[in-house]
């Protein structure tokens, strides 16, 4: 069931909850490439990753262990600890 | 509301009262009178042709019924009188039938009514009732967990909160007198108008019970006074941040901690009516540790600093020394640091102990510093009783530790005083007071072991461009 809460600040922000805001450009900025073990998003991740090196932007490659669950929490912090965004295959 | 004209019976079958009367209320049908039953549990009883389905309570609710059998009698749709539980004779008078419940014992107590049970009674409040809130309602889906949905909102001071629902609100908010929409000031840093309501979601929030509504409405009422400066503190980079001592009858009523581990964990109402304040300052105002608040230290007092005086001493209680008449209670809120310990196991006598205290307090914000932030010595139990079988009342060792607190005028402090400087006592003597005027307060309070008091400094910047201690009356 969906539960009620009283929002309990000045009610200055959104009632749902705001995402980060999107860079205004990824120039400079390490840039994750997630793959999350479904089929052949490897094939997407190694085009768009050979695309943006082209460009001569700095990428870093993460791999799950298995689509059907969410990231192991320490994969989370390596991806938190070291990109600023994040590409992920979601597909196949 | 309109209701049907006759009698009006409402039942539970749960109740051992309402079955015995069954048969009564099917006699008022035979002979003739209107009747109607609402039925709280079971549509199926009792047996009588006007049997009404009550188990969502709203009749029980909107007829506030408290006790089942209740009878009422209606005439041109408007109560005349009702009657509760069973008594023979009572019965007999109120629908006319001399001969009623024949057979039946003379007397039998009802039974609580279901739309009185705790946890109920705030539920059809809310849906039946006038209760409305203003407060923004958020949905939090089936698949997230609701504690942390409080922490992801950034609602939290990193500890958990308790899941602000609107049954949890009504509650609170039972706890005062003063409308939802009252509005107590503006919390700063963003000025924003603080309503009732609001302080009760953040004070659900930090798990405070109602009771504790009127002192954490008294607590924000100091909070918001010019004279505490709240805006400047929650901004300094300095350590301190606001710091609440409670006086009078309610810190017995509702359990305060002025014992063992006064300053420190473990008394719910110690411990939550802090919290509330801190939230509502995060909340409400917007003040967020390393964005508002630029602390750079910061202390672990700042999740809540809420304690209670013991007034069992010969001294003043500080609400009394306040202007708060006595038997009254009261809230006094101070800038504080963190806690500095002052260890004297050999002092018998008030001096020695006064000699001990004076040293430890020097050495605050900076040993040199003249004009230095104000502070609260809590005296314990075993160094209270020193000065108390001396005589010596507050006054005389407050004025004792000030004539020994003079130090090298080689520092001028925050330059919140600006006359200290041109005081002459620092051409003749090169010595400067470390504290202003007032800017000492003791307080009795502690566990009976242990020779020792508690220095808790405050912030530098104080008197008329910066903090000050203010104290609220509690209105219950």
């Amino acid at each position: 069931m969906t539960q009620i809460l009283l929002d309990p600040t000045a009610e200055l922000g959104s009632a749902q909850r705001e995402p980060l805001p999107k860079p205004k450009s990824i120039e400079g900025l390490t840039i994750g490439l997630l793959d999350i073990s479904k089929s052949r998003g490897d094939v997407f991740l190694d085009r768009i990753d050979a695309q943006m090196k082209e460009r001569g932007l700095k990428t870093l490659r993460f791999k799950k262990p298995t689509f059907t669950r969410p990231a192991p929490t320490e994969l989370l912090q390596e991806i938190a600890q070291q990109c600023d965004v994040v590409v992920e295959g979601l597909a196949d | 509301m309109e209701l049907p004209n006759g009698f009006v019976a409402v039942v539970k079958r749960d109740c051992p009262t309402c079955l015995l009367v069954e048969p009564v209320l099917q006699s008022i049908e035979q002979a003739g009178r209107p009747l109607t039953v609402y039925t709280q549990d079971d549509p199926n009883f009792p047996a009588v042709s006007q049997c009404i389905d009550d188990t969502s309570l709203e009749q029980s609710f909107r007829l506030a019924i408290e006790t089942v059998p209740t009878l009422i009698r209606v005439n041109d749709g408007i109560e005349e009188e009702r009657i509760i539980g069973w008594e023979k004779n009572e019965w007999a008078q109120f629908t006319g039938i001399e001969s009623i419940g024949a057979g039946l014992p003379p007397y039998r107590p009802g039974c609580g009514s279901k739309s009185v049970e705790p946890n109920i009674a705030e539920a059809l409040a809310i849906r039946f009732g006038d209760f409305n809130t203003t407060a923004r309602s958020l949905e939090v889906s089936p698949l997230e967990d609701d504690v942390e949905y409080c922490f992801e909102r950034g609602w939290s001071d990193g500890l958990p909160v308790v899941p602000p629902t609107q049954e949890r609100l009504y509650r609170m908010l039972a706890g005062t007198d003063l409308a939802a929409a009252h509005v107590v000031g503006l919390v700063p840093p963003n000025l924003v108008p603080l309503t009732i309501e609001k302080i009760a979601i953040n004070a659900v929030m930090a798990g405070c019970k109602p009771e504790y509504m009127p002192v954490v409405i008294g607590a924000v009422e100091a909070a918001l006074d010019p004279a505490f400066c709240l805006h400047g503190l929650l901004a300094t980079t300095w350590h301190s941040g606001p710091m609440l001592v409670v006086n009078g009858p309610i810190r017995e009523a509702i359990g305060m901690n002025w014992r063992g581990n006064v300053l420190g964990q473990g008394n719910r109402a110690n411990s939550t009516i802090g919290r509330a304040l801190q939230l509502i300052v995060r909340n409400v105002g917007g003040g967020h540790p390393q964005f508002a608040d630029q602390s750079t230290f910061g202390h672990p007092g700042k999740v809540g600093f809420c304690f209670a005086e013991d007034e069992s001493t010969r001294w003043e209680s500080l609400g009394v020394e306040r202007g708060i008449e006595d038997g009254r209670s009261s809230v006094t809120i101070f800038s504080a640091d963190g806690v500095q310990g002052v260890v004297d196991q050999s002092a018998r006598e008030p001096n020695a102990l006064i000699y001990s205290i004076a040293g430890s307090l020097r050495a605050i914000n900076h040993i040199d510093i003249a004009n230095a932030s104000d502070a609260v010595v809590v005296v314990g139990p075993e160094h209270g009783r020193v000065f108390d079988e001396a005589g010596w009342s507050k006054a005389r060792a407050t004025a004792a530790l000030h004539e020994q607190l003079q130090v090298p005028a080689r520092d001028l402090g925050m330059g919140t005083d600006e006359k200290n400087a041109a005081q002459p006592a620092v051409k003749s003597s090169g010595l400067l007071p470390k504290f202003r005027d007032g800017g000492l307060q003791l307080i009795r309070a502690g566990g009976d072991a242990g020779m020792f008091s508690a220095i808790i400094p405050g912030w530098l910047m104080k008197g008329p461009l910066g903090t000050n201690p203010v104290t609220k009356e509690i209105h219950q």
